[in-house]
């Protein structure tokens, strides 16, 4: 016999979470007075009740989240009663700038999406899981918000910080979130709220965001990032549940396979353009470990993209009829380990510093060894060019980004993912309505001129979202001096003259850069002048482009 | 100028310490967002969370929004609601919600209830019910939580619309409140159940698809669920049928009766859904207020809302005389109707006065 328990003498018999899942199921009923707005339509036919494989019920999700929260919140008191600012790693923090900035808004975009999807699908057993993940979004929105500020009052540099969400609206590296954003809700709601945020972004890229981000920002003494993301990663598998379950109700009708397979190959894609090169970027150069025994990106890219979610999320849609582009599988891994999108990307960032609102240091001896030893050849490509940015970092020097001793030139903006065109061998070019853009590739050519239109191989589509708004972030300054571009942008600290963004980390007033080191070179837009080419002009471009350029030794 | 660079000053500088102070310089004691007007005299800690995350081409989405609906409709806007604002960003939730404080909430919430029932359960207490009221739980608080998940699902649809985070935000924790309590209700009537013997678990949804006695409830609601402007769905929902439909079922009668007929548990469920209510109608009410008194949209703004308390108070009413047989069915009768529907109707003329509209006839005493 066993011991006889307060439990047990108390305990009454309730009823099942199945139960309890279906009543709460049966909550729901179809309008006979009036019908439902359906305001955000699809082109995809849902014609199977989702069914729902997690079986929660509030009652039992808000304590187990507030407890959640009790971590988090004991953490970072945690955290400053350690003194974890006093060893934290100042490059860390400042690409945390970039990166709190952005994500806040994805991940209420996320919250709005759930509207979306939870109107179209059929009955009301995915409910609640939509329910708690519309919760759970604005949960990791203000969360995010509360870490950032954390940051901000007691971090050395708060300036970039203290300008947050206005930054978030106007930097050319913000961009790219918003991208990523607004991919979540607008245009068709299944191919946003369901293909391009859950069944992608979720499933795929949130362990790259939420798992391998955090192990790197405790490599450098940030031991609050991963307090707070690891504990918004928690949400994201009721999250990735929702998204298949919707999935496995339209998958079995052929008539969507169609539209299926364009939201994969699109989400795919635009979530490796604007993910990696972020993400990739944070991780490799915004961290001071160099320990040659971590995994790089490239390998917790091949991990958690390739074998976790190629392997055993994509490929077995297959069985269901669905085409999978393995070939954007392998374009995008080339880029990373072959093609150095990463290091490209984080090279643009680092030449782009002063229109930035967050510092930058230069990449040291001790990092190359690194990066040659995992990226083999980095060193001829990259070297001399972190070399000229760190020369360069002193006032009174001329501007790395207009500095024609080094011998970098400025890229073409990517239509498309809005990362501008790195990878110089992949650049294109396309006529869409009878406007010229340009590309990073021709998969982002591709998203542009064939996925997001009217019609898809011959198939109407009509409730598929368009590109639109000032893509190209240069157009926004062309012809500007880049001193009142900066004022404009509102990156001045302030004192009203110091930059907001330094390429150091030095803390002294001194070394700091103002608006007189950098006025008196003007900004231009390179579509703008691409399109003036004439169609044979154009082709040399095209070709010169492609050839990319070559850093001039620095010594 | 100093003459041209040693080896220390390109080189880094060994940083100490990355904490706050460790250093002064341009920029070091700007500690503070600075970039939104607080309404108070500094910024609250839920402003600080909450203003600007969602951007607006007026403010600092320098290059307007990248994508859009196939009709060019960007991804939030201005025309989807009719009401219109000289500033949307102006609105603050009065309950300052962000997350921390709502999972709190919600949390003690659930407490508070599963405690409750747990606690009657123990003692038998649902053994002690009335017979006549066991059966208006089965049919009428069995029905009446499929209303309150229908305002469920229907401000969860309207957190999408808003023009701001603000507003967005106040209107998502309306639906979160909303689907805990209509779960609440669902999931109480199902573990009473497991007590009392012949317990009809499906009796509510009949009676909320076919009773007569619920029609204009459903009626009601649906007209909620399938309006086309978000604005109307909030202000319908907590102007209009909350304190006409709502609080007449939950404080008018059930919270009323249930004593003297040996119930002290669903009182205690049914009354999270009145603070509830509170925080959701201050909200609302703020929001109103301020559309009603914005110096350029004010008139119109009146015009409209005035337009939708007459098209929801018509139906709205309508829903409340047709629930006026329940009074009657308790054995015991403590409470009359007509005094519950005057005291809803005194409740929704003060809402409608706090944001300056004109009472329908239909509403005075
Ligand atoms: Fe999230
Ligand atoms: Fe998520
Ligand atoms: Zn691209």
């Amino acid at each position: 016999m066993s011991a006889l328990t307060l439990n047990k003498i108390t305990a009454q018999k309730g009823i099942t979470i199945a139960e309890a899942a279906s009543r709460v199921a049966d909550l729901g009923w179809t309008p006979s007075y009036v019908q439902e707005a359906m305001t955000f339509p699809t082109d995809y036919k849902i014609s199977k009740t989702p069914r729902d494989p997690m079986k929660q019920v509030l009652r039992s999700y808000f304590p187990m989240q507030e407890e959640k929260d009790n971590r988090v919140y004991g953490a970072l008191d945690a955290a400053l009663r350690g003194d974890m600012f006093r060893n934290v790693e100042p490059r860390w923090v400042e690409w945390m700038k970039l990166f709190l900035a952005i994500i806040p808004f994805p991940e209420i975009s996320a919250a709005r999406s759930m509207a979306m999807v939870a109107r179209l699908a059929p009955g009301e057993e995915l409910r609640t899981g939509m329910t708690m993940q519309m919760v759970d979004e604005f949960r990791h929105s203000t969360i995010q918000m509360n870490l950032k500020k954390w940051y901000m009052e007691n971090y050395i540099d708060p300036a970039g910080f203290d300008i947050t969400e206005a930054a978030f609206g106007r930097c050319y590296a913000t961009t790219i979130g918003r991208q990523f954003a607004e991919g979540f809700l607008t245009g068709d709601a299944i191919t946003a709220a369901n293909v391009y945020l859950t069944v992608v972004a979720e499933t795929a890229f949130t362990n790259t965001l939420f798992v391998a981000m955090p192990s790197e920002a405790a490599r450098n003494g940030d031991y609050a990032l991963p307090t707070v993301f690891l504990s918004v990663q928690s949400d994201e598998s009721r999250h990735i549940g929702n998204g298949h379950s919707m999935l496995m109700a339209m998958i079995n009708d052929p008539s969507n396979h169609q539209l299926l397979e364009r939201d994969l190959k699109y989400a795919f894609w635009q979530n490796h353009a604007i993910v990696d090169a972020a993400i990739g970027t944070f991780i490799e150069y915004g961290t001071t470990n160099r320990d040659k025994n971590k995994e790089s990106y490239a390998e917790l890219w091949h991990r958690w993209i390739y074998e976790d979610y190629y392997r055993t999320y994509m490929l077995p849609l297959e069985k269901y009829g669905i085409k999978i582009h393995h070939d954007d599988v392998a374009a995008a891994w080339d880029r990373i380990v072959k093609k150095n999108y990463v290091h490209k990307t984080a090279q643009f960032f680092s030449v782009g510093w002063s229109l930035n609102f967050w510092r930058i240091e230069a990449q040291t001896e001790k990092d190359f060894e690194w990066f040659e030893h995992k990226y083999p050849g980095w060193y001829s490509e990259f070297g001399d060019y972190w070399k000229w940015y760190a020369k360069l970092s002193k006032p009174g020097e001329t501007n790395i980004v207009f500095n024609a001793d080094v011998g970098y030139v400025y890229p073409h903006r990517c239509w498309s993912c809005m990362v501008p065109c790195l990878i110089r061998e992949e650049f294109c070019c396309d006529e869409v309505d009878g406007k010229m853009y340009t590309y990073c590739s021709e998969q982002c050519r591709w998203t542009h001129k064939v996925a997001f239109a009217a019609e898809y191989e011959g198939r109407a589509t009509p409730a598929m979202g368009r590109f639109s708004g000032r893509r190209e972030w240069e157009e926004c300054y062309h012809g500007w001096d880049i001193a009142d571009a900066i004022k404009d942008l509102g990156f001045v600290r302030p004192d009203g003259k110091t930059l907001t963004p330094q390429p150091h980390l030095r803390f002294e007033e001194k070394d700091m850069w103002t608006l007189d080191d950098v006025r008196g070179h003007v900004l231009g837009s390179p579509l703008r002048s691409f399109r003036a080419l004439s169609p044979a002009e154009r082709d040399v471009a095209v070709a010169e482009y492609r050839k990319g350029f070559t850093i001039n030794p620095c010594n | 100028m100093m003459p041209s660079s040693t080896i220390e000053s390109v080189s880094p500088t060994p940083v100490k310490s990355g904490a706050a102070g460790s250093a002064k310089f341009p920029g070091s004691e700007s500690r503070k967002y600075n970039y939104f007007e607080p309404k108070g005299r500094k910024a609250s800690h839920y402003e600080d969370m909450t203003v600007d995350v969602q951007p607006d081409p007026e403010r600092y989405l320098l290059q307007d929004w990248i994508i859009s609906f196939p009709d060019g409709t960007p991804t939030y806007s201005k025309d989807w609601t009719a009401a219109k604002s000289s500033n949307w960003h102006k609105f603050r939730a009065v309950d300052q919600e962000w997350e921390r404080t709502h999972y709190q909430r919600q949390s003690t919430i659930c407490g508070m209830v599963q405690n409750t029932i747990e606690n009657g359960r123990k003692s038998g207490a649902s053994k002690r019910f009335d017979r006549a009221w066991i059966k208006i739980l089965e049919d009428h608080l069995g029905a009446y939580k499929h209303a309150e998940f229908g305002l469920g699902t229907s401000t969860m649809q309207a957190q999408r619309y808003g023009y701001t985070q603000m507003v967005n935000n106040a209107i998502l924790t309306n639906a979160s409140y909303k689907l805990r309590f209509a779960q609440d209700l669902t999931l109480y009537l199902s573990e009473i159940g497991l007590d009392i013997e012949g317990f009809n678990n499906e009796a509510g949804k009949k009676h909320w698809l076919e009773d007569p006695i619920w029609q204009p409830t459903r009626r009601s609601v649906e007209s909620i669920m399938g309006s086309n402007d978000y604005l109307e769905q909030y202000f319908a929902t907590n102007v209009v049928f909350e304190p006409l439909v709502g609080e007449l079922f939950r404080s008018g009668f059930i919270m009323q009766v249930a004593a003297s007929q040996n119930d002290f548990i669903t009182p205690a469920v049914v009354s999270a859904a009145e603070a509830d209510y509170e925080r959701n109608l201050a909200n609302t009410v703020e929001l109103f207020h301020l559309l009603a008194e914005d110096e350029q949209y004010g008139t119109h703004n009146i015009g409209l809302f005035n337009s939708w308390l007459h098209k929801h108070a018509d139906l709205a009413l309508d829903a409340a005389h047709h629930l006026q047989p329940i009074w009657s069915q308790p054995r015991v009768k403590i409470a009359s109707f007509a005094d519950a529907l005057a005291q809803a109707k005194n409740r929704i003329r003060g809402i409608a006065t706090e944001i300056q509209l004109t009472v329908p006839a239909s509403l005075a005493v």
